[in-house]
């Protein structure tokens, strides 16, 4: 049947405030609950708002079983009008922002927190793998039970023999966000990463290697969505939401993922946003594995599709050099907090449009992208989204 | 090309023994449509059965066409390896022990990727071959093997962990008077076994084919008479931590219904050596190669058990042998169950009636011993659960799929 696709609508008069961080932890005793709870703390405590003004509650977490976002609501004493839940790794982030916006700009809420925490016990990484998606425990976790190192390795393998990427390639980006890691408080990672390092690591899963892979820990990481004229009454520093996208299962022809869901979609982010790749003064990619990161510089329209080892080569990804790129060290050297993880870029991001960046500032910061990406249920990341914010 | 696999050294009996971990064991139900296929050593894929579009891994609807009617659809098993890796570092316990692991993801054909085990000899964008196999924890897993086969193919290491290979191997046959036992032990000796021991049950009675059984490389007589409790627990004794793989060849077959029999004495020996004999076996031997399940080149790894194929519908011709089969068909079906968490797989071999005295009104075609022989290792080898030998079994094991109400009334007709 034959129908007329609408036009995207844009997101004017959608803002992020408040960016919260609670500290990773490497393993932790407290529930994902508690970790939630804490940063919905630091929300109320950084917008100087009470729990009860917040109307919207956007929750992503893979540790809360057996409770969902209604359980919270009571768990913590809010009484939202509007609340989402969205369980989706990687791209948690953009994906809560998208539809906080819409509940905003719609007036279904006035303030909503987005948030994101996992806990991580000492035998939770171990058990989520096995039981993360029914594909993964049908067809891949009885393969080695390698977890998604094992299938990133088919991936960045695949990648460099394609497109003639090289290890060291994959090592500037984690030597750059270890540089950057180290200016980050909360960063888990607190020793200094040379590429002879990175490349002497052990082999985990062929050719992923110590390095490449990021730690599990638990942490949570918040933001709140509203309009720029609430943003303004509370006196909050805020950034603009200029456009997002998402899009998922893309490319399933693709015998091995070499690209995502980007791909499809990212003309209409920049229309939408009204800027060229060029304008954007960092980037925070969803850094699983840094092969990935790679294939985000090229889907996001950075680079040409191959060519991000070009640009991995010209370009130095340090929060004060070019291309700044996961500013905060990333989860790669910061810890990846399950859903926190994809939420990481997107605070990041938003401390550095307003100048209140933790560790390493980037100067003059005025558009920013966020990528998140995510769901390996079984053999490619099915998540792709993107945002792009920009200076108040 | 893989090194020819070295028989094992002698046994240290000071070292602790390797117990027994199994991979990764849960399944979704629809994923079972492999498990089904594996059992019998069949190649298919998950698919839609109104639009016959493959997919994998197994789903509840068509990705297609969202049907739900999903089944095991038969296509080429051959393909490509798109990429591989050694898993250097896993989250399982039995992955561990065995690192590094080679996995890939192979691009079949038939248009599905499926990530697999690796043959040490598949190369990357190279042709492979792929199959469904047994794992050690009973479930299907997809295992590709290079599409023009190489030299010492079955000793690879991790071809190893799915097969029964009787290569190295020390085997129990339980009763060596019958032509079946004496066939199975020839062709297990063939195969590669270290050991060969052979039930008989009161040694100083003489038997036809006395002298061929004890010539046979790797054959050692030894007393066991499977209706006897003592019997069997004595041999238990002397060989039990030794036995890998045990062929249960017992048969007493007799012809009659049950209401042309006067009373259950008859009977009742058919349940001595049928399923009582297992039971007492199983016993004596079981919990000993359960927890031998990983115990290196001749870790213990099968239990065979020789059906006839009226195990699974009954003859009324000869109801009450037909009864004593089906009892012991029961019994072996728990015995894996019991077994499949040491990575002890039971293998059930149907026959039809075979060349033998108590069969002999019967018309061809009949199963020669030689032939259920060679089936145990092909099953042993391949590392299947189940396998119908001739056509009388195979036509019997359709039908039964087809229609089972139409075998009963088709039965001896």
């Amino acid at each position: 049947m034959a129908y007329a696709k609408l036009p995207r609508k844009g997101y004017e008069g959608v803002v992020l405030a408040a960016p919260v961080t609670i500290a990773y932890r490497r393993y932790s005793t407290q529930s994902a609950h508690g970790w939630i709870g804490r940063a919905l703390r630091g929300l109320v405590e950084a917008a100087g708002i009470t729990r009860q003004d917040i109307d919207g509650f956007s929750v992503s977490s893979f540790t809360l079983f057996p409770d969902t976002a209604i359980g919270l609501t009571q768990h913590f004493g809010l009484s939202p009008r509007w609340l989402d839940h969205i369980p989706m790794g990687g791209a948690s982030g953009v994906l809560g922002l998208r539809r906080a916006a819409r509940a905003v700009q719609a007036g279904d809420a006035s303030i909503v927190a987005c948030v994101a925490g996992d806990t991580n016990y000492v035998d939770s990484f171990r058990k989520s793998l096995s039981s993360f998606s029914r594909f993964a425990q049908d067809a891949v976790y009885p393969y080695g039970s390698g977890g998604p190192n094992a299938s990133f390795a088919l991936i960045a393998s695949n990648y460099m023999r394609t497109y003639g990427a090289e290890r060291a390639d994959f090592g500037k980006l984690a030597v750059a966000q270890r540089a950057n890691a180290l200016k980050t408080p909360h960063a888990l990672m607190k020793k200094p990463l040379s590429l002879d390092d990175y490349l002497a690591a052990r082999m985990i899963a062929d050719p992923i290697a110590l390095f490449d892979c990021v730690m599990p820990c638990a942490g949570a990481e918040a933001f709140l969505v509203m309009h720029e004229e609430t943003a303004k009454s509370l006196n909050l520093p805020y950034v603009h939401l200029l456009g997002a996208i998402e899009r998922h299962n893309a490319h399933a022809d693709d015998p091995i993922q070499h690209r995502g869901g980007w791909t499809v979609d990212i003309d209409e982010l920049y229309a939408q946003a009204g800027i060229r790749p060029d304008q954007l003064s960092f980037v925070q990619t969803y850094d699983d594995y840094p092969v990935i990161s790679l294939m985000q510089l090229e889907d996001l329209g950075l680079c040409k599709k191959g060519e991000a080892k070009d640009f991995v080569r010209a370009n130095s990804f340090t929060f004060d050099g070019t291309c700044p790129h996961n500013t905060s060290g990333g989860q790669l050297s910061v810890g990846q907090a399950g859903c926190a993880g994809g939420y990481l870029g997107m605070v990041e991001a938003i401390r550095q449009l307003t100048d209140s960046a933790l560790g390493g500032q980037v100067k003059d910061a005025r558009y920013g992208i966020v990528s998140g990406f995510g769901m390996i249920t079984y053999d490619r990341g099915l998540a792709s989204a993107a945002a792009i914010l920009g200076r108040a | 090309m893989v090194e020819p696999l070295l028989p094992p050294k002698r046994k240290n009996p000071l070292k602790r023994t390797r117990l027994p971990v199994s991979p990764p064991d849960i399944r979704s139900r629809q994923s079972h449509l492999l498990t089904a296929a594996a059992a019998e050593g069949r190649f298919g894929m998950p698919g839609c059965l109104e639009c016959g579009a493959v997919h994998y891994p197994a789903r509840d609807a068509c990705p297609n066409c969202l049907s739900s009617r999903i089944g095991l659809i038969a296509c080429s098993d051959r393909g490509t390896l798109a990429e591989a890796t050694a898993v250097e570092v896993s989250n399982n316990v039995y992955f561990r022990e065995r690192s590094p692991w080679r996995v890939g993801l192979v691009t079949l054909d038939a248009g599905p990727g499926v990530v697999a085990h690796l043959h040490a000899d598949c190369v990357v964008r190279g042709r492979v071959k792929l199959a469904w196999t047994l794992d050690r924890s009973g479930n299907a897993v997809a295992f590709a093997t290079p599409e023009t086969p190489s030299a010492n193919m079955e000793d690879d290491r991790q071809i190893r962990e799915m097969t029964l290979d009787p290569k190295h191997r020390r085997v129990l046959i339980t009763d060596g008077r019958t032509a079946l036992g004496q066939a199975v032990a020839k062709a297990l000796s063939a195969a590669g076994a270290a050991i060969v021991f052979v039930g008989i049950a009161d040694p100083w009675k003489p038997f036809a084919g006395q002298d061929r059984l004890a010539a046979i490389a790797g054959v050692q007589i030894m007393p066991l008479d499977i209706t006897d409790t003592e019997s069997v627990r004595e041999l238990a004794d002397e060989i039990g931590g030794r036995v890998d793989i045990v062929v249960n060849t017992a048969e007493h077959i007799r012809p009659g219904g049950l209401l042309d029999r006067n009373g259950v004495n008859l009977a009742r020996e058919e349940l001595d050596s049928g399923y009582l004999g297992l039971l007492r076996l199983a016993q004596a031997f079981g919990p000993a190669m359960k927890f031998r399940g990983a115990d290196g080149v001749n870790s213990a790894c099968a239990w065979v058990n020789v059906f006839s194929i009226y195990a699974q519908m009954p003859w009324p011709a000869y109801g009450a042998y037909s009864a004593a089969q089906a009892a012991m068909l029961g019994a072996s079906m728990s015995l894996r169950g019991e077994l499949r968490s040491g990575g002890v797989r039971v293998v059930h071999i149907f026959t039809g009636p075979t060349e033998d005295e108590w069969f002999q009104p019967l018309p061809p075609p009949k199963v020669a011993h030689g032939q259920i022989a060679n089936a145990v290792v092909d099953a042993l080898r391949r590392g299947i659960e189940e396998a119908w030998v001739g056509d009388v079994a195979q036509d019997f094991r359709e039908r039964l799929q087809q229609n089972a109400k139409a075998l009963e009334r088709e039965v001896g007709q």
